[in-house]
């Protein structure tokens, strides 16, 4: 699986619990939950959708590296079984 | 025979819009089953009915505008004959799913239904959900749908045109003005507050959820509903209504939850009887219920029934909250959000904890200051023991 597609689904999960988010414009280097209104139960939620998208769970010690997409990104990358890397 | 009537919606509800029938005539119904849906300014809402029969008829139409307690359709019991077969037989007396003094006169025989409105155009189940997330009002939108139904396409449209200058949620900002107006003009509030040591829950909780997949892992806000349903069942005179000049205290705990909807406002959802449920059941009930709130399927009676209200800032907020009571209830908790403070050990040691600022504001005609210390101090006790909660 490239990042590219860890990207969208992330960006999928994102916008099915924040219907009102426009993906495209979100910055990929600054605090995610500074840029979109999620609370914990919200987050939980995507964390869900990621679960279902790649099969990644990620534990409570690791919601840290969602801090921006940039990080959630290598930090799923490096979850997911048959990345690139 | 007996009659199914517009449940009450809440306090400040004294009418809705019937947008779905989920039952026909001749369709068997079971107590709590989901009957119909009804729109008010706060959203779309399923209704359930409370005893079990056959549906004979039903009164009140699509798109029409009834006041609670309206006959919405008849229901015959388990073993009755159908009404066209002994049209003469006296009636039983019908037990009343409202009490009497909420009730309109009643209505004319040939007239079911008190108040109607213009009807509305047709629209698609899609289209009516888009419309409500829009905040767009569906007589302002052109129908290019067979028989002129509004669809899903033509809601977006108006909504794109619309939206310089539309305020997605203002039926729902109207809603909270009246309720939080007149809860600040009746209701003598008292306020206090309190920080909470939360290392003990919160290493419990991280403890607990590590092991766990994602899909059954427990928030916090979980154990601050359990915690202030507990200490309530000590504490009568912050749990029920003030209704008619008097407080009427509940024997049942229903703990509204304030969840802010992403269309605008916020609406607070009573979970119901969290005191009695292992945190397991009240993650899973809270998930069912913040799913409906956001989705749109919340019950009539989950809108009716909060006995008190929990506020809950979040992990991201600020320290502290100084609610408002939502009338006829008479008292709100707060919680602040989770930050890390210094605090003193009972030996003596300074130690940076994470901490949380728990608040309360009572109806100071039902209760005092003491009686609220004495309540917030339990919830506070409850939370240092999170594995008894």
């Amino acid at each position: 699986m490239t990042e590219e597609q860890i990207r969208a689904a992330l960006l999928e999960s994102i916008v099915a619990v924040a219907p009102e988010v426009d993906a495209a414009a979100l910055a990929a280097d600054t605090d995610l939950r500074d840029q979109i209104d999620i609370d914990s139960y919200d987050f939980l939620q995507v964390l869900v959708g990621l679960h279902e998208r790649l099969g990644v769970d990620v534990p409570e010690t690791d919601y840290q590296r969602f801090r921006t997409l940039d990080s959630a990104v290598r930090y799923l990358a490096g979850r997911v079984q048959g990345s690139s890397d | 025979m007996s009659e199914f009537r517009m449940p009450s919606l809440g306090a400040d509800m004294d009418k809705a819009t019937l947008v779905q029938w989920l039952v026909k005539p001749g369709d068997t119904v079971a107590r709590g089953d989901l009957v119909a849906a009804v729109e008010t300014d706060k959203g779309v809402f399923d209704i359930e009915i409370f005893e079990s029969g056959t549906i004979e008829a039903l009164k009140v139409g699509l798109d029409e505008t009834v006041l609670v307690g309206t006959v919405l359709a008849i229901v015959r019991g388990a073993g009755e004959p159908a009404a066209a077969a002994v049209p003469e037989a006296p009636a039983a007396p019908a037990a009343s799913p409202l009490p009497a003094a909420t009730l309109p006169p009643p209505a004319p025989a040939i007239a079911p239904v008190p108040t109607t409105l213009q009807p509305r155009a047709k629209v698609t189940p899609a289209g009516r959900k888009r419309a409500l997330e829009l905040g767009v009002s569906l007589d302002k939108v052109s129908a290019t749908g067979a028989d002129g139904a509004v669809t899903l396409a033509d809601v977006e449209r108006a909504a794109a045109q619309a939206r310089p200058g539309r305020t997605p949620g203002a039926d729902m900002r109207s809603v909270i003005a009246a309720s939080m107006s007149r809860s600040k003009r009746e209701i003598p509030h008292y306020y206090l507050g309190t920080t909470v040591d939360m290392k003990p829950a919160i290493d419990w909780l991280a403890a607990r959820n590590r092991e766990r997949p994602i899909t059954e892992r427990l928030l916090l806000g979980v154990l601050l509903v359990k915690a202030v349903a507990l200490a309530l069942r000590d504490m009568p005179e912050f749990n029920g209504w003030w209704t008619e000049g008097a407080f009427r205290p509940s024997d049942r705990i229903h703990v509204g939850v304030a969840v802010s909807l992403r269309r605008g406002g916020l609406i607070a959802p009573a979970l119901h009887d969290p005191g009695g449920m292992d945190l397991d059941t009240l993650m899973r009930a809270f998930n069912d219920l913040m799913a409906r709130a956001r989705g749109g399927h919340l019950r009539a009676s989950e809108i009716a029934d909060a006995t008190i209200t929990v506020t809950s800032l979040g992990e991201r907020g600020v320290e502290s909250i100084y609610p408002i009571i939502h009338p006829p209830q008479v008292a709100i908790v707060g919680f602040g959000s989770t930050v890390t403070r210094p605090w003193v050990a009972p030996e003596g040691a300074i130690e940076a904890r994470p901490c949380v600022h728990a608040s309360l504001a009572a109806d100071h005609r039902v209760s005092d200051g003491h009686r609220g210390a004495l309540f917030l101090a339990a919830i506070a006790g409850l939370l240092q023991q999170p594995e008894h909660l």
